[in-house]
């Protein structure tokens, strides 16, 4: 047995009780799924081993407080800024953009 | 940014807030700039989101019911899913299918410790505890320990099978048939399938 | 489609090694001694997906590993198995 690689690589680790509860998938949650799919049909990425990798490269905190969409829009957005898809400005600027509208709502 | 309206590509409803999670905000954002882009619209989303929708538990469930009814299909169920599974209908994703029958002496269990992978094609959205740590953290060392958290007590005389599922297979489990279930329907064996009975996280039914 | 390596029943031991690249083998599984169950298909190799196209692909094989071989401090019995899906190139050959 080797060291764990990634934060995803947690065969055999000790955990906390199984959390029988159930969720009932947000439409957010939906909109990230179906955003890497149409990716991935697209060929924006080549597999669901992109979306994975992706998911492992984040630090182990990261990983951790995200929830299980969350994770998969963090990766999904690492490849393709990193492929050149989208530019790291471009998605900086687009998440101020969400933000301020949000805060608006709010205030509203 | 452009400087028209992005009301195509929002997803705010007056009623239903959006998340404002530092996380969902990256996928709202990434979102919207794929859409304005022109890389995918907002129909094929729906389209999309409307296909894994309509995948449930039922289908399997239609699909463990033929099995014990018909010893043929079983057989070929057992030999190659995937086929066996589209000979009724069914869409699936180009997995490799692979379904494990339990019986007196053996349990099956279904995890996937390095991400989440799950037949989400035929099953529909896997339950949020498949997803968690924990279950995939301890299901693969005390099998035993975790299926009693959901209520399956395994005697001595019962062998555990855990599939971790890494790669390019998906894989349901083919639970027993209850005794005194002899004479049903097939709908009515169908009707007693749960997902977690798929999953291997149950093994009982109540035929009562 | 070339011919697999190993056959149904033969004794496998998986790679142990870190590749620093996404992989799809945990590591709990690795340097574990186990059996081939199932000879499966040729699918795309995880490794060559990241800017790459998975090819060529590889042979994928189910392998049965006893519990008490993974986790020296199992809690069932003799006969409680774990199985899991390999790419060949992860495989060896052992007695």
């Amino acid at each position: 047995m080797s060291e764990p690689w990634g934060p995803h690589d947690v065969g055999g680790q000790q955990g906390a009780p199984i959390d029988l509860a159930e969720h009932d998938t947000a439409y957010w949650e939906w909109q990230i799924d179906a955003m890497v799919r149409l990716a991935l049909k697209k060929g924006l990425i080549s597999d669901f081993a992109e979306l994975r990798d992706g998911i492992e490269h984040l630090a182990q905190d990261d990983y951790d407080k995200c929830t299980y969409y969350e994770r998969w829009a963090k990766s999904l957005a690492y490849t393709l800024v990193s492929r050149g898809v989208i530019s790291e400005q471009q998605l900086s600027n687009q998440i101020d953009a969400v933000r301020a509208r949000q805060e608006a709502e709010v205030a509203a | 940014m452009s400087d028209h309206d992005h009301d195509h590509a929002r997803t705010f409803q007056a009623d239903h807030a959006e998340p404002t999670s530092e996380g969902a905000r990256v996928g709202l954002a990434l979102r919207e700039l794929l859409i304005e882009a022109g890389h995918y619209t907002p129909e094929e989303e729906r389209a999309v989101i409307a296909a894994m929708q309509g995948a449930s538990p039922r289908d399997g469930g239609r699909i463990v019911a033929r099995a014990w009814t018909d010893p043929a299909y079983k057989e070929r169920l057992l030999a190659n899913g995937a086929a066996a599974i589209r000979e009724l209908g069914y869409e699936l994703e180009p997995y490799e299918f692979t379904v494990m029958e339990n019986d007196d002496n053996t349990h099956n269990v279904i995890v996937c410790t390095l991400c989440s992978c799950y037949p989400r094609s035929l099953l529909g959205m896997s339950p949020a505890w498949y997803k968690s740590a924990s279950y995939r953290s301890r299901v693969v060392r005390e099998p035993r320990k975790v299926l009693a958290e959901f209520g399956v007590e395994l005697t001595d005389d019962i062998d555990v099978r855990v599939h971790d599922s890494t790669a390019e297979l998906r894989y349901m489990v083919l639970p027993q048939r209850p005794k005194r279930t002899e004479g049903w329907s097939e709908e009515e064996l169908a009707a007693l399938i749960t997902r977690d009975s798929l999953i291997g996280t149950q093994r009982a039914f109540r035929t009562e | 489609m070339t011919d697999a390596v190993f056959q149904v029943g033969q004794r496998v031991r998986i790679a142990d090694r870190t590749p620093r690249v996404h992989h799809r083998v945990p590591s709990y599984a690795k340097g574990r001694v186990g059996v081939i169950e199932r000879v499966c298909g040729l699918h795309g190799e995880p490794e060559k997906f990241i800017r790459g196209n998975g090819e060529p692909k590889q042979r994928i094989y189910r392998v049965r590993i006893p519990q008490s071989e993974l986790w020296q401090d199992y809690e069932g019995t003799e006969r409680d198995k774990l199985e899991i899906e390999i790419f060949e190139h992860w495989l060896e050959e052992t007695e």
